[in-house]
């Protein structure tokens, strides 16, 4: 059997200047922040990011290493604005971008793992979803309601990234908060590349000890796993931890000050994993929160 | 007189009013109460959520985490439930025009925003799918414009050109702010005033309101909280955070 293990920065190393790279959870939720990190340190550039947008975009935007966005909303949930989505929006420093409803985005990822050219449906007809993105086409039913809808074009990737809560060495995976959010998707929209990260690899005889209903990511959509505790801080990975909305205010209120911000990435992020767990543990007993 | 989030939540609770045994589904803590007090009144057959993933089963207080459930509601049977149309949502608005779009997406050109805000977030997909209504707690000419500078939510012409489908289906019931209550039932689904809340001039609110709302002789004034409501109301929300949400 194929054992799958590996580390953030050998799975970043497989990232091309380019690539399209699909990000699951959902806002501050279940991010692969600890993947995220590590594309910081790479030296990979002009990426295509598709997500459910939170830190994980902003981080990225405000690296220089978007090209190209597709997205619903980017959002920290508890603060409603991504500091740095909204800096680099205001510049004008994406090159392009695709604005989608939510449900677009699932069914463009939905698509993609069906390997089937677009899906119907009827978000985004009448929005502006229809004006800022000339690339979408309608399509007419073939039935007798002939009715107009949106073919949302599949959205395939050339590299996804989850973080779940446990997952063995061969690649299954199980969620064990309340929302799976579009994690296997992300997984099914590319067909290389496909990597979990998780708070622990288990036995697998282990992952038995949930509900089967936990298990929805099997071996066949995995190419690598990355065992990172703590790899979603600072968002949410229920119930492995909440979301640390102190750390969470520190980010969003160094994101929004450009001064402040080189200050904080030499602090946090210039370093590596152990680094930044390392800094984010003093940075809690400095603040008296440990 | 009552407190003025007390009239909004009111207000934001009426329009589930006859709804029935679908998912009313809030955004932020007024809204969110909203459900919450259709449901624990006058509509008891409504689904509501905890914000998070679950049905809640019974009277669950704003901010509290000990709660009963009755189903799983994630994103992705969110995405189903508001599909089949067995939804109706209250989302915020940071611009709303005449014809009923709605903006949440940015302000200025969408090329180069001057402000950007969320994005359309599920606004295109809610608003063509089942019944939508607003919650502007701060109603003033930057909110209700001319026109959106990005439809995010659907307005009727936009609904009625999106062909008739989705005409049929579609509904902006209402759109309640910190002054009024406005609808879409004037003319050719001319905005309304529906009420003025308690205090606030029709006057004030024409002024407020950057485009022409229909407006009747006799403007109602919004309803305050009965008895009942006003026990659920402290219930369901004992630390008074709907206070925090809206000023006159």
């Amino acid at each position: 059997m194929t054992d799958k293990r590996c580390t953030e920065d050998e799975a970043v190393a497989e990232l091309r200047d380019g690539m399209t790279v699909g990000l699951g959870g959902w806002a501050s939720r279940r991010k692969p922040m600890s993947v995220v990190r590590a594309i910081l340190r790479s030296g990979v550039r002009d990426l295509t990011v598709v997500s459910y947008g939170g830190p994980d975009v902003g981080l990225l935007c405000a690296s220089g290493r978007v090209r190209k966005l597709v997205y619903g909303f980017v959002s920290l949930d508890t603060i409603p604005l991504e500091p740095h989505f909204r800096a680099a929006r205001q510049a004008g420093s994406l090159a392009e971008l695709e604005e989608l409803d939510e449900g677009m985005l699932q069914w463009g990822l939905y698509a993609a793992s069906l390997r089937l050219p677009f899906l119907p449906t009827r978000a985004g007809l009448g929005s502006d979803v229809m004006t800022v993105n000339p690339r979408l086409r309608t399509v007419r039913s073939p039935y007798d309601d002939s009715e107009e809808l949106v073919a949302m074009p599949a959205l395939e990737l050339d590299a996804a990234f989850v973080h779940l809560n446990r997952a063995d060495a061969r690649g299954n995976a199980q969620f064990l908060g309340p929302d799976l959010y579009f994690d296997d998707l992300f997984l099914g929209a590319a067909s290389t590349r496909r990597f979990v990260s998780c708070e622990q690899i288990v036995a697998t005889a282990d992952l038995g000890s949930a509900s089967f209903l936990t298990m929805r990511v099997n071996r066949s959509m995995v190419d690598g796993v990355i065992e990172a505790p703590g790899g979603a801080h600072f968002t949410s990975c229920e119930p492995d931890y909440g979301r640390d909305e102190a750390f969470q205010r520190a980010y969003a209120s160094a994101a929004a000050d450009p001064e402040a911000w080189p200050a904080f990435r030499a602090r946090f992020l210039d370093g590596s994993e152990a680094d930044y767990l390392a800094a984010v543990q003093a940075w809690r007993d400095s603040e008296g929160k440990s | 007189m009552s407190e003025l989030a007390d009239v909004c939540v009111v207000a934001l609770a009426e329009a589930f009013r006859g709804d029935g045994e679908i998912f009313a589904s809030g955004m932020g803590t007024i809204p969110m109460l909203a459900a919450r007090l259709a449901r624990a009144t006058f509509e008891p057959d409504l689904l509501v959520s905890d914000g998070e993933a679950f049905f809640i089963d019974g009277d669950l207080p704003l901010g509290a985490t000990d709660k009963a459930i009755e189903g799983w509601i994630p994103f992705r049977s969110v995405f189903d439930t508001l599909w089949s149309g067995r939804r109706h949502v209250i989302m915020g608005a940071s611009q709303i025009d005449r014809e009923g779009n709605q903006n949440i997406s940015n302000i200025g050109p969408w090329h180069r925003p001057k402000a950007q805000l969320l994005g359309v977030r599920g606004a295109p997909g809610n608003t063509v799918n089942h019944v939508t209504s607003y919650f502007v707690p701060n109603h003033s000419t930057r909110v209700f414009v001319e026109r959106v500078d990005m439809v995010s939510g659907v307005g009727y012409a936009r609904a009625a050109a999106a062909g008739g489908w989705i005409a049929a289906h579609h509904e902006i019931r209402r759109v309640v702010t910190n002054k009024a209550v406005l609808d879409f039932e004037g003319p050719d689904h001319a905005p309304r005033l529906r009420s003025v809340h308690p205090g606030v001039s029709a006057d004030d609110v024409i002024a407020s309101t950057g485009f022409p709302l229909v407006v009747a002789d006799d403007v109602p004034v919004s309803r305050s909280p009965s008895t009942e409501e006003g026990g659920a109301l402290a219930r369901l929300d004992p630390n008074g955070l709907r206070h925090r949400e809206v000023k006159a």
